[in-house]
């Protein structure tokens, strides 16, 4: 009877606040949910990492705070009054850190979440939304959904205008990278081994949302195996034998060129080993957001270096102007592209 | 109950010999008996290789390393679980009842949420399995009981929970694009990045300890009596005691530091070896290092082996360990005590 009871209350209370959004219209989120579009958006709610950074760079001002407080060293490269908002907490992912009255209390007019989209994240979303009665919207975080998700957004927080010229530059910048390389067939482009952890023996499988990108430009050496994050041993890394090593790893960028077990490894004998930039975030792999389109072109360069002569300074500087809405200078741009952190 | 020796001892020797040709022999990269021995035999007389060479660097770099290490570990749990299950006289002991395992844990896990390299998370590894192992020992000696041991199996359980909180909480901290997944990855137990570097860290303690409870051997059995027996007996068994858990954590500590979280290891072998030369700690303890090097080295092959992705130590030791385990608890009445 209780539970009856709750959810009576939960359905006239939901009832009683529909007026407020009567007049406003919905849109389709990443899962197909109807989301009600809010009259006023003034406060988002970032429900994880990517939606924070996607909401900052569409409109930085509505971003409520970041689910981890950005260090030092990030903020740099942030606007200074919205990369040094609190820190609110994450919804999503393996176990909220967020506290929903504390939710409740930042009086946000929108949850956004962007990531990924299956019943779990859906059912989350519906039942946050039917707690706090604030519209929850849940976007796709794929990085082929990059440009749709921008649209989305734009229509939910009445920037349709924004959200459209965002995702016209991600489409252009994806299309013109990728047309570059359109005539090398994908048995001939080049074999990758994507290394994290200290000893660089963890990677990312096929279809995993932590190697999108290489999988785009390049063949992933473990994408025979499809997956998530797994651990693999040196010799299955000797019998891959990857032509290029890409890492976010410090330790393992600088113990691998003198480590004789890796000696042999094609990739660590031509010098081919790349350590990713992560300034304010990840080139390649975490967040999974539209911080990967900068390294896209990054890795479109290390990857194919004659197809792509021009210099990544200026690209950093575009996408960091556009995108994160400081302007770098040439020090700051170089100790990004050292892949210092 | 007195069994015949030298038949179980030859039997845990030829497992472990067999294990050693099995691991070598097979991997991932492929690696042929004739250029094997090539590798070997080279390395031995001084001579250069005629095996290509990454195939000698897979044998001596990568392969190598991870047999030894395999050994050295699952020995090494063997020997502290027997050394343990004697101590405390129970069956169901196993090296990290007093906590070993958990401070390991969370010493890692700050090593790894501090984003400290390989040599920081394994030092912080070692340095946390020995220092809760001496803290439940302090906390246990200072509750005055009349029954020590069952005090300090107590204190290294509630000890152990609140160490497992202390993992939970890093965890929930950690980033979890990039810290959780290492975590989780190590919590479960790989030997994977074995490299020739961190032998020597794990050499050292496992030798020094296991070299301590062989020479303890006879004492063990004294000390699996009851606490009024052994005293009657002219032992001087809190000095004793102190020694062998010393011992054991040290053993423990290193295996952990270097392999991460192996369960069953310790708590099977003691028992399997027991059912080969019977209780007595004399033949217990080789017989038992010998099982558990074999054993760990037969399943690390297979974490190897089966998949293009490591499958975590942990899983298999307990997937292979639980049936084995229950057979096992079958025919015990027969052979503990």
């Amino acid at each position: 009877m209780g539970l009856d009871r709750r959810a009576l209350l939960t359905g006239l209370s939901a009832a009683l606040l529909a007026p407020r959004h009567a007049r406003a219209e919905t849109v389709t989120d990443g899962a197909g949910r109807a989301v009600l579009v809010p009259g006023k958006v003034e406060r988002v709610f970032p429900a994880g990492p990517p939606a924070a950074i996607f909401l900052y760079t569409l409109a930085p001002q509505l971003l409520l705070g970041w689910p981890r407080a950005n260090r030092v060293e990030e903020r740099e490269f942030l606007l200074p009054d919205v990369g040094a908002r609190p820190e609110v907490g994450r919804i999503t992912g393996r176990g909220s850190t967020a506290n929903l009255e504390v939710v409740l209390a930042l009086k946000p007019d929108l949850i956004l979440d962007v990531g990924s989209v299956n019943p779990t994240y859906i059912s989350l979303a519906e039942r946050v939304q039917q707690q706090t009665s604030i519209p929850y919207a849940l976007l796709d975080g794929r990085f082929d959904g990059t440009a749709q998700a921008y649209r989305t957004l734009g229509a939910l927080t009445g920037q349709r205008e924004q959200g459209e010229d965002f995702a016209r530059i991600t489409d252009e910048t994806v299309s013109a990278i990728t047309g570059r390389i359109a005539t090398i067939p994908k048995s001939s482009r080049p074999r990758v081994y994507y290394a994290r952890g200290p000893r660089g023996l963890e990677t990312g499988l096929g279809g995993s949302i932590n190697v999108e990108t290489i999988e785009l430009l390049a063949q992933n050496v473990a994408g025979e195996t499809r997956g998530g994050l797994a651990t693999v041993s040196i010799e299955q890394v000797l019998l891959w034998n990857p032509d290029v090593i890409v890492t976010i790893d410090r330790d393992f960028s600088a113990s691998v060129r003198s480590d004789p077990a890796w000696a042999p490894v094609k990739a660590v004998r031509e010098g081919r080993v790349h350590l990713s930039p992560k300034l304010p975030f990840g080139w390649v792999d975490f967040p999974p957001c539209v911080n990967r389109l900068i390294g896209l072109r990054w890795l479109a360069k290390i990857l194919y270096p004659e197809l792509f002569p021009e210099d990544m300074r200026a690209a950093t500087r575009d996408f960091y102007t556009r995108f994160y809405h400081v302007t770098p200078s040439d020090p700051q741009i170089d100790r990004v592209l050292a892949g210092r952190d | 109950m007195t069994r015949p020796f030298f038949p179980g001892l030859a039997i845990a020797l030829a497992v472990l010999l067999l294990g050693l040709i099995v691991a070598f022999t097979i991997g991932r990269y492929p690696v042929s008996l004739s250029e094997l021995l090539d590798v070997l035999a080279a390395r031995l007389t001084g001579r250069p290789s005629s095996a290509p060479p990454a195939v000698e660097n897979v044998v001596l770099l990568v392969r190598g390393p991870r047999v030894v290490a395999a050994v050295l570990v699952g020995g090494a749990l063997a020997v502290a679980g027997t050394a343990f299950q004697g101590l405390f006289r129970n069956p169901l002991v196993s090296p990290d009842i007093l906590g070993a395992s958990s401070g390991a844990a969370l010493g890692a896990v700050l090593g790894i949420f501090f984003s400290l390299g390989v040599v920081g998370i394994e030092g912080l590894a070692f340095v946390g399995g020995l220092a809760a192992v001496a803290a439940v020992y302090v906390i246990g000696s200072l509750l005055q009981s009349r029954d020590p041991i069952l005090v300090l199996v107590l204190t290294g359980v509630v000890v152990g929970a609140l160490l497992g909180a202390g993992v939970g909480l890093v965890k929930y901290l950690a980033d979890p694009y990039n810290q959780l997944p290492a975590m989780t990855f190590w919590l479960l137990g790989s030997l994977a990045s074995t490299t020739v570097a961190d032998l020597l860290p794990l050499t050292g303690p496992v030798a020094l300890g296991t070299v301590v409870l062989v020479a303890l051997r006879w004492r063990l059995n004294v000390m699996s009596l009851p606490e009024d027996e052994a005293r009657a007996l002219g032992v001087a068994t809190g000095p004793l005691r102190i020694a062998i858990v010393t011992a054991a954590t040290l053993v423990t500590s290193a295996s952990v530091a270097t392999s991460g979280i192996i369960g069953w290891v310790g708590l099977v072998v003691p028992h399997l070896a027991r059912a080969l030369v019977g209780p007595d700690f004399p033949k217990l303890i080789p017989t038992a290092a010998l099982l558990g090097g074999g054993y760990l080295l037969f399943i690390d092959t297979l974490a190897r082996t089966a998949a293009p992705v490591e499958i975590p130590l942990g899983i298999l030791t307990a997937v292979i360990g639980t049936p084995f385990f229950i057979w096992l608890l079958a025919g015990m009445q027969k052979t503990w005590s």
